[in-house]
């Protein structure tokens, strides 16, 4: 029989103090009621003998210090889950919110989730194919990675979260199960809705599992809400043995409401007032994903957040970059060029494709194409800030081929239809089409076979339908 | 009984308790989680616990051990891998499952495994501390050598029979001057947190050579000596240090995640049971010890990790090896000294971190060294430990500090990266202060040349970092054609040598023998193509030789082994040379 408790100590923000409590536990969840019926939950955040502190997911607006119950539950947070959760929709909370009523609950497991003993791991070494070649061809995807879309606001993070959910060919050949999981913490109502309508499009609805945290919903309940679904994830992927990619959505929101959370503890603020074990949070999500090996599944993880101003240097996107394998970097300026998606390319990163590409994954030349890919665009930057000092016409041959090849790398490349599915194929020789629209002797990352083999400028110039007014100095001779 | 009085994340408090030491290993709550002893005043003795503390209570016991954290010390650390507090995670696997479940009880080493010892004792020797007694064959690549622990010394009583024996078996015994009876078995324990002794500390004048050009080039790190690798986040920290684990010319390396990713710690694991030391032909797992401390694991044992790891690698120091640490990233390890003092509500000092940070990233640098040991062997400890500042910016507390206590600096360039050169070190921004000490070394064992020949490659390579203030300015094409050449001499210079790519079959690992031979023959290319332009020809004849190009490829296109290629490169060099005109 457990204790009930009437009244509170002390309130101060999400937090209420609760006095002469008895056998709590650090991080045991307890329900409150209200005198007015309603009840709301709440996790035991710190103790000092007989005095818990508690953190009220739903906030402690109406709450007096006499209104109350707290019925200590002598568990950690917890969620029900069983396969029926597939096709559903549930509150940050894990509470279903479809009208559906509740699943059948095949076992309860600890939203704190435990970490993964690096020794049962498995090295995640399968691509995932997602039409797009941006990330395909620079920063493929690997199932069971963590790869997070660094955004903005007003850029178009969801519109690529989608396109990749319609056509990452997950299951691969053998028909393996897969699934999504989404969670969205503070965004808008509008975008749960255009993530709804964009899976029932695809005709996936039935394959995704929903918990949401809209922007009117409680803050602290943000908090929640990316554990409830990674839990629910890894029971999927490593207790069914299903393919989940996961979608976090705004991990921005979730770290705000951390920080709110940590101020009204009255701890000592770290960098821009996060507290000093954002890190080691952010890292107890982020690193919920991966294939282990006594099971088929896997958990890919796939987090957006928006970049406070855009800036990458900001503690969550950096701390983020620390931890995931890789980033999808949204660039402002390629979006107001028009192109989609407009994906930074220098910025961004996947850790894992070097095993997850080439030779019997994708292509032999691979590697070195995205290295010269990479190299090429990069000194492009570098002709652009010249011609914005001394002017483009001053530019010396080689570097207007590079603004050439800049230009027509965003266009071709960069740019595609929301939703056109290139062939890793098709993707590949474009790159090398590209590249032939330089002189060979510029190509100084690839071998020199694969130039024998892919380098054709006649083609490039025909494709593109450029003649070559542009002349190179040393070509002159 | 002591009791817990209050809870906050990893830091619990006792009460009125005056039973415990400080740095003391105690064992928390009903599940024994272990934690040690940080603090105390007359009312309170604070704790930080190494494990999980949701759902411990107050009212649960806490228990004293009477020692500090200590790790077990023998036969079996080889090969294996272990947590931040030295639980041996594959064991772990097999009774706790795929997840780690806190209040795990299973021993460091293995205590029913069978090792085949060989004596180095009779009765009547007089042992101390830090003597061998015994060998053992510890992994196809290591023997390790059972050492007389502190606190034990006399003559030898009993010596069993060569043979086979448990790690927990007594084999030897020996009487000291009071006739107390000492026992000794394979294990010996010894705390975390204090270095191992030795005789004394030698001068650092061998290089640990890496096979990475712009490292064993341009800034080498000695055998006993410190490097720091600080970069933003995918600038190539862990690469380094992988490529670091893989081929370096140490015995045994100590490779130490703490807080980084689990996936790194599974590829370390499995690649180096497949990929083959290129000196012993043996895979490399056998030279090496694992410590995973994984971000998602408690933030207090991120803190031992790096402990455990330098310790580790003081106990086989002390054999009479080389050891090389690699610590990734130890931002992470200043991260939980700053977590914990907050919870502890310390004063911070800058950035919320601690003030005793400087003091403890220098204790930590300072257990490097080559040494001669008490049983007058030579071993050595070298240190590489990550950086990750927060937003890639020098500036910040830790970079600054650890600045202080190591001698190479090794600076990831985010652009470098970004631009896919790898290894992103940037020349302009690294030093290393062992170049002086290593010099004699290089040109007796590689060439006469090698000091003078870096040197070169550094004063062009400066030179273009001017010239490249004016390019940005008014483009390339208006300098004149010397300084054209020290632009083109320069790409050679950052393609050609400087980037390595990792995952080449002959570039991952390249010779000394095979650096300078590189050096040479660009230094040679220069100074034939300053000869060309000296005499007038226009720069573009040059170029359109397309033999820079050729030399740029010549680490992709000289195997490793067929050294003797070079020749055909210097005559190919004077031919097209020589068709100018
Ligand atoms: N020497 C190298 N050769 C080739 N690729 C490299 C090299 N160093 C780094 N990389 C690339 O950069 C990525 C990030 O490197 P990593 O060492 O994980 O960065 P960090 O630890 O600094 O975050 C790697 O996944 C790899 O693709
Ligand atoms: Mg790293």
């Amino acid at each position: 029989m457990k204790l009930q408790y009437i009244g509170l100590n002390e309130i101060k923000g999400p937090l209420v103090f609760i006095d002469n409590v008895r056998g709590i536990a650090f991080e045991e969840v307890l329900e409150i009621k209200l005198n007015n019926g309603e009840i709301r939950h709440g996790r035991v955040v710190e103790i000092d003998d007989n005095l818990a502190a508690v953190l009220v997911f739903e906030g402690t607006n109406e709450l007096s210090l006499n209104n109350t119950t707290a019925k200590f539950l002598g568990h950690p947070m917890e969620i029900g889950v069983s396969k029926e959760v597939l096709g559903r929709m549930f509150s940050g909370l894990g509470s279903p919110i479809d009208g559906l009523g509740p699943i059948y609950v095949e076992k309860t497991l600890d939203i704190n989730g435990l970490p993964l003993n690096p020794v049962a791991r498995e090295y995640p070494r399968n691509y995932i194919n997602t039409g797009i070649s941006s990330i395909d061809g620079l920063t493929t995807l690997i199932r069971g990675q963590k790869l997070p879309i660094f955004s903005g606001a007003g850029l178009p993070h969801n519109e690529l979260a989608v396109q990749i959910v319609k056509q990452a060919k997950i299951a691969d050949k053998k028909g393996e199960e897969f699934c999504i999981v989404f969670a969205a913490m503070g965004v808008k109502n509008d975008v749960a809705d255009f993530f709804k309508r964009s899976f029932e499009e695809a005709g996936v609805l039935e394959k995704v599992v929903m918990f949401l945290n809209l922007s009117n919903d409680p803050i602290i309940e943000r908090l929640i809400a990316p554990k409830c679904a990674l839990t629910t994830a890894e029971y999927l992927a490593y207790e069914k043995g299903m393919h989940v990619l996961v979608i976090l959505t705004d991990m921005t929101s979730y770290c705000e409401a951390l920080r709110e959370f940590s101020s009204s503890k009255g701890e000592i603020p770290g960098r821009k007032g996060y507290p000093g074990y954002l890190y080691s949070e952010l890292a107890s999500l982020y690193e919920r994903a991966g294939i282990v090996k006594d099971s088929k599944g896997s958990v890919t993880q796939i987090p957006i957040l928006t970049m406070p101003n855009d800036d990458i240097t900001h503690p969550i996107p950096d701390l983020t970059g620390y931890i995931t394998e890789g980033q999808i970097v949204l660039s402002r300026e390629l979006h107001q060029k028009g192109v989609y998606p407009p994906v930074g390319v220098l910025p961004s990163l996947s850790r894992l494709m070097k095993d997850g590409i080439g030779q019997g994954y994708t292509r032999d030349d691979h590697q070195d194409l995205m290295n010269q890919l990479y190299a090429s665009y990069a000194r492009v930057m570098d002709a652009r800030s010249l011609a914005s000092v001394i002017g483009e016409d001053e530019l010396s041959g080689i570097d207007k081929k590079y603004i050439q090849f800049g230009n027509l790398f965003e266009k071709h490349y960069l740019n595609q239809n929301s939703n056109q599915n290139r062939s890793i194929e098709e993707t590949l020789d474009l790159g090398w089409s590209l590249l032939s629209v330089l002189p060979k002797s510029e190509l100084d990352r690839v071998d020199e076979k694969l130039v024998d083999e892919f380098y054709n400028q006649e083609k490039a110039f025909r494709e593109f339908q450029i003649d070559d007014k542009i002349v190179i100095h040393k070509e002159a001779m | 009984m002591n009791k817990i009085y209050s809870i906050n994340g990893p830091v619990i408090k006792i009460k009125d308790s005056t039973d415990f030491q400080i740095m003391e290993m105690v064992h928390v709550g009903e599940k024994k989680l272990l934690g040690e002893v940080i603090s105390m005043s007359k009312e309170y003795t604070v704790i930080q616990v190494y494990e999980s503390t949701t759902g411990l209570k107050p009212g649960e016991p806490v228990y004293g051990t009477g020692e500090p954290i200590s790790l077990d010390l023998g036969p079996g650390l080889i090969g294996n891998i272990f947590d931040g507090i030295q639980r041996p995670l594959t064991a772990i696997s097999k009774t706790d499952g795929n997840f780690i479940v806190p209040g795990t009880n299973v021993k460091a080493l293995d205590e029913s495994k069978i090792w085949d010892v060989l004596f180095a004792c009779k009765k009547g020797d007089n042992l101390s501390h830090g003597d061998v007694f015994a060998y053992v064959q510890e992994s196809e690549l290591i023997i390790h050598r059972l050492l007389v622990p502190q606190g034990k010394s006399g003559l030898v009583e009993t010596v069993k029979k060569d043979g086979k024996y448990k790690i927990t078996d007594e084999l030897v015994e020996i009487v000291d001057e009071f006739s107390v009876k000492h026992s000794l078995t394979m294990v010996q324990r010894w705390p975390i947190k204090k270095s191992r002794p030795f005789s004394r500390r030698l001068t650092l004048s061998v290089p640990l050579i890496s096979g990475q050009r712009v490292i064993d080039t341009l800034f080498p790190i000695a055998k006993g000596g410190t490097a720091a690798v600080p970069g933003g986040f995918g600038t190539g920290k862990t690469m380094m240090q992988h490529q670091f684990a893989k081929w370096c010319d140490a015995d045994i390396i100590v490779y130490i995640g703490c807080g980084e990713r689990g996936n790194e710690m599974t590829q370390t694991l499995e690649e180096f049971k497949d990929l083959v030391d290129p000196k012993s032909g043996k895979p490399l797992i056998e030279r090496t010890i694992l410590i995973a401390n994984t971000s998602n694991m408690p933030v207090a044992a991120r803190e031992a990790s790096i402990y455990t790891g330098i310790t580790m690698a003081e106990y086989y120091r002390d054999m009479g090896y080389h050891v090389a640490v690699m610590a990734d990233s130890t931002s992470r390890w200043a991260e939980a000294l700053r977590e914990i003092s907050g919870r502890l509500e310390e004063m911070p000092a800058e950035e919320g971190f601690p003030a005793y940070l400087p003091s403890r990233l220098s204790q930590f640098y300072e257990r490097a060294g080559y040494v001669k040991t008490l049983n007058d062997a030579e071993g050595s400890v070298s240190i590489v430990g990550a950086i990750s500042p927060q937003g890639a910016d020098f500036s910040e507390p830790v970079t600054q500090n650890t600045k202080r206590f190591v001698r190479c600096f090794w600076a990831l360039d985010k652009e470098l990266a970004y631009t896919r050169h790898y290894s992103a070190i940037n020349w302009n921004l690294s030093y290393s202060e062992y170049v002086g000490d290593l010099s004699k070394w290089f040109n007796k064992n590689v060439g006469v040349n090698f000091i003078q020949d870096r040197q070169k490659l550094i004063a062009i390579l400066a030179e273009e970092n001017k010239l490249m203030e004016i390019v940005k300015l008014i483009g390339e094409d208006v300098l004149p054609d010397d300084q054209k050449l020290v632009l083109q001499i320069s790409k050679v210079i950052r393609v050609g040598y400087l980037q390595q790519n990792a995952f080449h079959k002959d570039d991952t690992f390249v010779p000394l023998k095979k650096q300078l031979l590189m050096m040479e023959i660009i230094l040679y290319l220069y100074k034939r193509a300053q000869y060309i332009v000296k005499q007038g020809f226009a720069f573009s004849l040059l170029t359109s030789t397309g033999i820079f190009e050729k030399i740029i490829k010549i680490k992709y296109d000289i195997p490793n082994d067929k050294l003797s290629m070079f020749d055909d490169y210097y005559k190919m060099i004077d031919e097209s040379l020589n068709s100018i005109r």
